[in-house]
């Protein structure tokens, strides 16, 4: 699409994704406590080892304090004030076919642009739909168990794989890790599963598409993704909500696993509701997401695309620990309005010859604040490791914030480190210049916005850097007077 | 034709009238040179063209090509024909000098029902203009202006300027900064885009760019109003005169 067409598209529009779906819904009482908790767990149908780690969480949970070291501000969350379940009434079971589907979800995730039927749906693209707590459908499942390709919800693979599970859930991010991690692995409700076998290079991108659709209720998603020796897997993430006054809780906790030979990239465009003009309503993402390269010369890519949610807490990392193993972080943070967002990768060296790389490009406008916070540390075995980090924020008129956080630790002595980091801003000399040359204000911000974004879009895969990019422009929309 | 015609201008900057009352034609095809000292009102006199906000035009209109200018927006100015080379150019992080050239080409064919040029012919074209100026193509393919040094920011207006083919090209002190061969290359530079379809106005404190450039008018801007007008020889006279003659009291006109 030509570039002033997709521009006046999308300068004409507001959040488009805030409808309410009329789905009914069954909830189970507000609130956090171990009822809840084997409430949950019975509605899920999953082992009994599931129900002890869980309770082992959420008694952890019980014991920690919420961190407030991120530069983000909010008020207190009442966590008794939130319904941790909420599912579609209709859905007792996950309907074995599309046209078990209630038409009404099926509806709403056409209006996402998600098509879940599967000849509408993009060629070479596998969706997992997940509404709420629930994941709604699962496509082009058949064709990717052929290749011994499991990918399916979380829920299924707790039921149908428990030894993977077992093995692997909470390996990467321990339900001790933080408080959200915590509260995630006592409450998670559904999420995807990913194992890819070894050898196998999956032939379509694998796609999670989540929706939070009813009101006061938290989501709680739970990812996991093995990539087998040699084996290799590209997976993209989305996100919407409707508008609404309140604030809604988002803590995801994704786990990543590498093998020998391995390859995972790992996309993500997350555009949950920001809030309004004025800063209310909007949803709190607080997400824990971490990759592990356990075997010899795999790789960990990350690539994410932040415009939405009031407030995103989001870092994610890679434990490099196979020796030559590579971390990868791509990172786009817009923030505009009062939203706020302290989002940033840690690379932590374990192995030897590792290499990781970190490109971070942040952009606020309006009265927001937009922090990268970053860990780089190389440990005494990782000899020969290089990092390379650039950090590169872009202001957006003069009531807004960047602010940047790099931490750096070595403890060898023959490994390099580079950081690089630029502020720009786009004034209003830049805007009458172009201007001046017959571009008006918007065409003008996305000129440079693009055009600043580029090296992370380029790293999306085609279709979901079209969405991104117009993504881009409408989380500007009225960022200039 | 009368390309450009302003009658009677007053201008403020935050209370501060700056412009007094200025009256100047311009036909299409005609080269003017406004000089003055610094401080009389010339700048402000080619951003207000522009439309650069911030400042106040209290009384007086600027017809342009039979329209009322300062009813428009900058951007409509530029599609409408209008060119600023500025004074000081900004830096544009992120964007090529030849993906803003495109969408600033497209967006004035666009605004004259004209359809985008596709990417061959636009490749050639840039080219073609990028050697007028004597700008190397490995410029294009750089951020606008970053890292550029004076000169090449200013041979990058006339680069652009070239491109956009306006029917008024307003030259706000182009010379300033630039050494004699910088100079003769900018001055080579409009001279080939002299037309009898482009009228210029050009701003500027000194004579030299005027040796070779050469103006079919010269005026003298002194104290927000233009003072004195004639032909190129007025220019040299004030060189040899310097601009204290006009504050002694020499401020009819010829």
């Amino acid at each position: 699409m030509p570039n002033d067409e997709l521009l006046k598209e999308i300068t004409e529009q507001e959040y488009k994704y805030g409808f309410v779906a009329p789905i009914e819904q069954e909830f189970a009482p507000k609130g956090l406590n171990e009822d809840i908790i084997r409430f949950i767990w019975e509605k899920k149908k999953e082992p009994p080892f599931m129900l002890e780690w869980r309770l082992k969480a959420f008694r952890y949970w019980k014991s920690m304090q919420e961190p407030h070291w991120a530069k983000v501000e909010y008020p207190p969350i009442d966590y008794q004030d939130i319904y941790y379940y909420a599912a579609p009434k209709k859905l007792k079971e996950k309907p074995k076919s599309l046209d078990e589907v209630d038409p009404e979800i099926l509806r709403t995730f056409e209006k996402l642009g998600i098509p879940l039927r599967e000849q509408e749906i993009l060629a070479g693209v596998a969706v997992d739909a997940v509404l709420d707590s629930v994941s709604v459908a699962t496509t082009f499942k058949e064709k990717l168990e052929e290749l011994g390709i499991i990918f399916c919800s979380i829920n299924e693979a707790i039921r149908n794989h428990p030894d993977l599970v077992q093995k692997y859930l909470g390996s990467v991010v321990p339900y001790t890790d933080n408080f959200f991690a915590a509260l995630n692995s006592a409450v998670f409700s559904d999420g995807s599963f990913v194992y890819v076998p070894k050898g196998v290079r999956c032939p379509m991108e694998l796609s999670t598409y989540f929706r939070i659709n009813a009101s006061e209720t938290g989501q709680f998603e739970r990812t996991l993704i093995i990539a087998d020796e040699g084996s290799y897997v590209s997976y993209l993430e989305g996100c919407t909500a409707p508008i609404r006054d309140e604030n809604q809780l988002h803590a995801a906790v994704v786990e990543l696993i590498a093998l020998k030979d391995a390859e995972i990239k790992y996309s993500t465009v997350q555009n949950w509701y920001p809030g309004d003009k004025e800063g209310r309503g909007g949803i709190y993402n607080f997400v824990t997401k971490r990759g592990i390269c356990l075997g010899e010369n795999s790789k960990i890519s990350w690539t994410q695309v932040e415009t939405g949610s009031a407030i995103t807490w989001k870092y994610p990392s890679c434990i490099l620990k196979g020796d030559n193993s590579v971390g990868e972080f791509y990172s786009i943070a817009i923030t505009n309005n009062y939203q706020q967002a302290d989002t940033g990768t840690k690379m932590i060296h374990l192995g030897k010859n590792t290499r990781s790389r970190i490109v971070s490009k942040g952009i606020a406008a309006g009265r927001s604040n937009n922090s990268y916070r970053g860990l780089v540390q190389i440990s005494k075995k990782a000899v020969g490791a290089r990092n390379y980090s650039q950090c590169d924020s872009l202001l957006i008129g003069d009531k807004c914030g960047a602010h940047t956080f790099p931490y750096i630790e070595v403890n060898n002595s023959n490994s390099i480190v580079e950081h690089e980091a630029t502020t720009s801003k786009i004034s209003d000399e830049i805007l009458f210049y172009c201007n001046q040359r017959g571009i008006s204000k918007e065409d003008a911000i996305g000129l440079i916005v693009n055009g600043f974004s580029r090296e992370v879009l380029n790293q999306l895969p085609m279709e979901f850097a079209v969405e991104a990019q117009k993504l881009l422009s409408v989380s500007l929309e009225g960022s200039v007077g | 034709m009368e390309l450009l015609k302003i009658n009677n201008l007053k201008v403020a900057i935050e209370d501060k009238l700056i412009i007094k009352g200025l009256n100047l034609t311009i036909n299409l095809g005609e080269v003017h040179a406004i000089m003055g000292p610094n401080g009389t009102g010339k700048s402000t006199l080619a951003n207000v063209l522009a439309g650069k906000p911030g400042y106040d035009v209290l009384e007086g209109e600027i017809i342009f090509m039979g329209k009322n200018l300062l009813e428009m927006e900058p951007e409509e100015r530029a599609r409408e024909g209008i060119f600023l080379a500025f004074q000081y150019p900004v830096e544009i992080p992120g964007v090529t000098n030849a993906n803003f050239m495109k969408t600033a080409v497209n967006e004035i064919r666009k605004y004259r029902q004209l359809e985008p040029l596709d990417a061959f012919d636009f490749l050639q074209l840039m080219k073609e203009r990028a050697a007028l100026v004597g700008l190397d193509a490995s410029y294009l393919q750089r951020n606008v202006n970053e890292g550029f040094s004076g000169g090449e920011k200013k041979r990058n207006e006339i680069f652009q300027l070239a491109m956009l083919e306006p029917k008024l090209a307003i030259l706000d002190e182009t010379d300033s900064g630039l050494d004699i061969d910088a100079l003769k290359i900018v001055a080579n530079g409009v001279n080939s885009l002299r037309s009898p379809e482009r009228s210029f106005l050009v701003i500027t404190h000194y004579q030299r760019l005027l040796n070779y450039l050469t103006p079919d008018f010269v005026h003298v801007m002194y104290d927000g109003r233009i003072v004195l007008s004639g032909t190129k020889e007025l220019a040299l006279e004030l060189e040899s005169k310097g601009y204290d003659w006009l504050r002694n009291g020499n401020n009819g006109s010829k």
